[in-house]
């Protein structure tokens, strides 16, 4: 099962998406999954060493709205919202409030996030400080997790990856009854001049959503410490990793088997936007 | 006539009423309600020596019928016998039409519920199921959202568990919506109560389970998604180390359906098909009996990976009808509960027959607020799967209270609180009144449910089950429910299962040839063994000379049988004898008779569903007691568990051969043995040939072993000689215990097994056996002695072959892909890759480990 294709979303266009796959897989389908992502479902029936997948996609993404921290409605009233509004968009949310197989929820991550939370403080607030102080306190070692570690374990350690990180902030949230989702997709390679390099690029990378009433989800990318625009393009989304690994299979036969990702992702330049929403159209045509 | 020893009590001896329960037998007045009179009545016509005698009866029936349940908890894995009260549970009429109206209320209600669920999801937007119900439960598989079922059916078996309160109404305990178990229990009482109480069933004339049967067998052959009339259904099971597998088993015999596991199905192109031995075959109705988990490793969360990867899709591509559709457990949480009687009035607007246990969900504040008041009346229970688990807080030490009232406090949600369920009493054929639930079953026929007019009920040992008894908790009774007005015109008897008669060859999955293959081996095995150790038994019992107790020794040493240390400084007979005691009683020995018996049961086992009732019954006795006792009595004794085994076995063979046709399965199950026989005799004569001088004196116990003693009596009229010896043993083509006859067979056996064009091989072992064949007799004896080694190898070759051929193989024949073909080999992993993030090492998950199976798992 591949999640490959980067999800059109408002401020992100697709305006084109190839790949490539050698050997050619027997039979391919495609479908929608559960969070609105893109599936494409691939079987190889001979006998394989290795398997490449090319994808190649090109996105035109715009800026985040980030709106001022302070104005925005208080984390309780958040919360309090989910439990209340059965408006689609709210039980979307609320949906997101609850343990997941990769995210259990444990009153430890209440108690750490807890400080950055105090009574009555707006949302984006809470989590900006939230965020800020697991970039703070956890040190990224790729060595030191896998996709097995427990979570409790990531915090007792104070160490991991960018996935750990991502679902020790929705742990994090969603132990106070605040809805966070988990985002997989990739960072600009090669920064813009004067900025630094992203930790996470080269590879997937994976941040966060949380839900902020009157503005909706809003990604925070806690192993960087900031809130995702131009740098970030989205492949999906899901309560966590395991419902939107970019690739997931199962193999048949024997011996070891490694699994390597390679990501570049190239800024193009810039367009505007009335060419963008031609292409945009166009690509969807196309498709 | 014999009595038994202790008398069982009769069923209706007065005794102490307990007022609080209420009784099934007897109402509240101490007389015995009016639909058990007959039956009493029945009972007291045969009197109690009559009955003792039935009951008897009745446990052999379950013995030789092998019903089983297999258990994995600390104490091991084993398979326990299914144990039967032999007096049914007898409802009336007028009370059967309320409990059947009310489980056929429950079962459209639940199907209802669960198309809206996987569907618009109104109750939930419109407030009558609380989200979380749905988001915070593990059972709702968001993978299987929005995939239409066929038909729109997503209940076709729904099972509920009763409990009678002290009012004399039944609540229902628990919904089972996932996999029900019992159906071949049910049936399986009802064959059993039938034969040793014939004429109680007369007098009553219980509802015939039958028809329901035949409905659901109708109903399942026409659900194939493509219309094909014809479609194989199968069975999933997690095969011979799943709790139910008894039943799973009886059900395919007896609806004659294909049982299969996980790893006999494959996806190609979204749809399912069954790896047999003359390649892939379209399965297009799977009838599950595995919870969804054990479905599909790459969309649902599951623990094993040796299931079917891409089954999901097959459904959402509508090509394969899921029964009951994955995503049905949902409704065995018991949060949902207090929820039906809302939902019944919204989807209906009727009122909910049958009133559930009094359950509150903690996910909201009223019912949190009130549970938290009265928390140590209550049973705590995890709100989501169906898992019991109670917690009843009162009991709980001081830390673990602390623990537990954090999760309570930090995930209300996650709760619910019960009633204690107090249980009627049911009068038992051997003892007291015992508490009893009963579960009733659903079926979806085609256009409508149909409720099984009859049920699986449970004794329990004391009251304090409230919930969902596991299938092991306690005895089993049949339930008869008695006819409307008129009795039924015929009485239908349902006998015991026929004498199966093998499918169409094509049917056989892959892992059941291998299985008859081993089966036979062992048997085959065994046999060998037993007979080496019941001529030492015989030299032993008689005169035995030095130098032939030495030969012998030798013999058996080079057979492999260990010396104890103990015996080395012993004379010839006595250290031959401490060698085969030592081999006798060894339990650990893998070439030992108890592990040889071990293996043949579980190969048996593991082909059941192939298998006919007498065939099992032979199998079901095997037993060696290692012989206990002083000097000559041990072999004595010996001697006769030894004869005793080696009669049973040559049952087994004989009822095989006559009994079975000669399908694919016969040719794998024939080839094990000619293979195992022939480098037994090879071997045999190796062994016995190889010490030149000392072999005369072995020339009578290597006929003797190889059961040629009186052929070669009546060839040649004189003692054994070594030319004639090897003659018959080896190149006489009419003795069928030579290596001559073995070859012959095998080679005849090659001619019939499944030819498929990309495999090729065939030809080539019918070569290999000819060529074998020929050399055997051509060689002479010089050559041929020299020889022996070979001979066992090439066997042994021909075997590999075989697995490698039939037993391992995932061969696509209808991929499209020109390359080479795919190999599947029992030990390999089928690994789970997952994408990485940020440099997270991958982590492949192996299937030995993740394919355990779980302690002993609930009646699902």
């Amino acid at each position: 099962m591949l999640r490959l294709t980067p999800r059109r979303l408002p401020r992100q266009l697709r305006l084109s998406y190839s790949r490539e796959t050698a050997p050619v897989p027997t039979s391919t389908s495609r479908f929608t999954d559960y969070f609105g992502n893109d599936v494409t479902f691939v079987t190889i029936e001979g006998a394989h060493r290795r398997w490449r997948v090319t994808s190649r996609s090109r996105v035109a993404v715009g800026p985040a709205f980030i709106p001022d921290p302070a104005e925005t409605p208080t984390w309780e009233s958040v919360r309090g919202l989910c439990r209340t509004d059965r408006s689609p968009r709210a039980l979307e949310a609320y949906e997101y409030t609850f343990a997941s197989p990769f995210v259990p929820l444990e009153e430890s991550f209440a108690d750490y996030a807890r400080p950055s939370f105090p009574a009555g403080r707006p949302v984006l607030e809470a989590v900006l400080d939230l965020t800020a102080r697991i970039h703070a306190e956890f040190r990224f070692d790729a060595t030191a997790t896998t996709v097995a570690t427990p979570l409790a374990e990531v915090l007792r350690e104070r160490r991991g990856v960018c996935q750990d990180f991502a679902h020790l902030q929705i742990a994090c949230l969603r132990s106070l009854g605040l809805p966070a989702r988990y985002v997989s997709g990739y960072l600009e390679t090669v920064p813009p001049p004067g900025q630094a390099r992203l930790v996470g690029a080269d590879a997937s990378h994976a941040w966060i959503a949380f839900f902020c009433p009157g503005i909706g989800w809003m990604d925070v990318d806690p192993t960087n410490n900031l809130l995702p625009s131009m740098q970030h393009i989205t492949l999906g989304w899901g309560p966590d990793y395991g419902d939107v690994s970019p690739i997931r299979g199962v193999l048949i036969g024997g011996g070891d088997h490694v699994l390597r990702v390679g990501v570049d992702v190239l800024a193009l330049g810039t367009v505007e936007t009335d060419d963008l929403v031609e292409a945009a159209g166009d690509a969807l045509a196309a498709e | 006539m014999a009595t038994p020893a202790t008398e069982p009590p009769p069923p209706d001896a007065p005794r102490p009423a307990v007022p609080s329960l209420w009784d099934e037998l007897r109402g509240g007045d101490g007389e015995v309600r009016p639909e058990w009179r007959a039956l009493i009545a029945c009972l007291e016509a045969l009197g109690p020596e009559e009955l003792a005698l039935r009951y008897e009866d009745g446990r052999r029936i379950l013995r030789e019928h092998g019903v089983t349940c297999f258990v994995a908890d600390a104490a091991g894995e084993r398979d326990v016998p299914w144990e039967l009260d032999f007096l049914p549970l007898v409802l009336g009429a007028a009370e059967w039409r309320e409990i059947e109206r009310g489980v056929l209320q429950r079962a459209r209600l639940l199907n209802g519920v669960l198309a809206d669920l996987h569907g618009q999801q109104r109750l939930v937007r419109d407030g009558l199921l609380p989200a979380p119900l749905l988001y915070a439960n593990p059972a709702y598989l968001r993978a299987c959202q929005a995939i239409q079922p066929p038909g729109g059916v997503y209940l076709h078996t729904y099972a509920v568990d009763l409990a009678r309160a002290t009012d004399g109404r039944w609540w229902v305990v628990s919904d089972r919506t996932q996999a029900p178990a019992g159906l071949g229990f049910t049936l399986e009482n009802r064959s059993i109560v039938t034969r040793i109480l014939p004429e109680a069933v007369q007098a009553l004339r219980p509802r015939s389970l039958r028809e329901a049967f035949r409905r659901r067998r109708e109903a399942l052959r026409r659900m194939a998604p493509s219309g094909a009339e014809n479609s194989v259904v199968a069975i999933l099971s997690r095969g011979p180390r799943s709790e139910a597998y008894f039943e799973n088993a009886y059900l395919a015999r007896s609806l004659g359906f294909t049982l299969v596991e996980g790893a006999d199905l494959t996806v190609r192109d979204r749809r399912v098909f069954l790896k047999t031995l003359e390649g892939l075959r379209l399965v297009e109705v799977i009838l599950r009996r595995v919870a969804d988990t054990y479905c599909d490793p790459l969309e649902l969360h599951g623990e094993s990976l040796l299931v079917v990867p891409g089954l999901v899709e097959a459904t959402r591509a509508g090509r394969v009808a899921v029964i009951n559709a994955l995503g049905a457990g949902l409704l065995e949480s018991p949060a949902f509960l207090p929820f039906l009687p809302g939902l019944c009035w919204h989807l209906f607007e009727e009122e909910l027959r049958l009133p559930s246990l009094a359950t509150w969900w903690c996910g909201e504040v009223r019912e949190w607020t009130y549970v938290h008041e009265h928390l140590d009346e209550l049973v705590l229970r995890p709100a989501f799967g169906s898992s019991v688990h109670p917690t009843f807080t009162k009991d709980l030490a001081a830390g673990e209270r602390e623990r537990f009232l954090t999760a309570f406090h930090g995930r209300p949600h996650d709760f619910v609180a019960q009633e204690r369920v107090v249980l009627s009493l049911a009068p038992t054929h051997d003892a007291g009144p015992q508490p009893v639930t009963l579960r009733v079953f659903a079926i979806f026929d085609g256009r409508d449910y149909l409720v099984l007019p009859g049920g699986l009920a449970r004794l329990l040992p004391q009251q304090t089950m409230f919930a969902a008894p596991a299938l092991l908790a306690g005895r089993s009774k049949d339930v008869w429910v008695l006819p409307d007005h008129e009795p039924e015109t015929e009485v239908h008897l349902i006998a015991n299962p026929a004498p199966i008669a093998e499918r169409a060859a094509s049917d056989l999955p892959s892992r059941m040839a291998e299985n008859l293959f081993w089966l036979d081996r062992y048997v085959e095995r065994l046999e060998g063994a037993l007979r080496e150790c019941r001529c030492v038994v015989r030299h032993l019992a008689g005169e035995l000379s030095a130098s032939r107790g030495l030969a012998l020794l030798g013999l058996v040493d080079r057979l492999g049988l260990p010396q104890p240390k103990a015996a080395e400084n012993l004379e010839p007979a006595a250290r031959l004898q401490a060698v085969l005691l030592a081999y006798l009683r060894d339990e650990q020995h893998p070439a030992g008779i108890q592990a040889l018996i071990a293996r043949v049961r579980h190969g048996a086992f593991a082909v059941r569903d192939r298998l006919s009732a007498d065939t099992w019954r032979i199998l079901s006795r095997l037993s060696f007691r290692p012989p206990v006792g002083a000097g000559n009595l041990r072999l004595v004794r010996a001697a006769e568990a030894l004869n005793t085994l080696v009669v049973q076995l040559l049952a087994f063979s004989g009822l095989e051969m006559e009994s079975m046709t000669r399908g694919h399965g016969w040719v794998f199950l024939d080839l094990g043995r000619r293979l195992e026989r022939g480098q037994h005799v090879a071997r045999l004569v190796a062994a016995g040939a190889a010490d030149a001088e000392r072999s005369p004196l072995l020339l009578e116990p290597l006929l003797e072993i190889a059961d040629s003693v009186m052929t070669y009596r009546r060839r040649y009229f004189a003692e054994p000689q070594l030319p004639g010896v090897l003659d018959l043993l080896l190149r006489d083509p009419t003795n069928r215990r030579s290596l001559a006859f073995q070859l012959t067979a095998s080679e005849r056996l090659a001619g019939d097994l499944p030819v498929r064009a990309e495999l090729g091989g065939v030809a080539d072992v019918g070569a290999r056996l000819a060529a074998l064949s020929a050399r055997l007799a051509t060689a002479d004896d010089a050559e041929l002695r020299a020889s022996l080694n070979f001979f066992t190898e090439e066997l042994g070759a021909i075997s590999d072959w075989l697995t490698r051929t039939f037993f391992s193989h995932v061969v696509s024949r209808v991929s499209r892909d020109e390359g080479p073909t795919l190999r599947h080999h029992p030990h390999d992993h089928v690994r789970l890759p997952v994408g990485c993030h940020g440099g997270a090492p991958l982590v492949a998950t192996d299937a030995a480990a993740a394919a355990a199976p779980t302690a002993a798992q609930l009646l699902p």
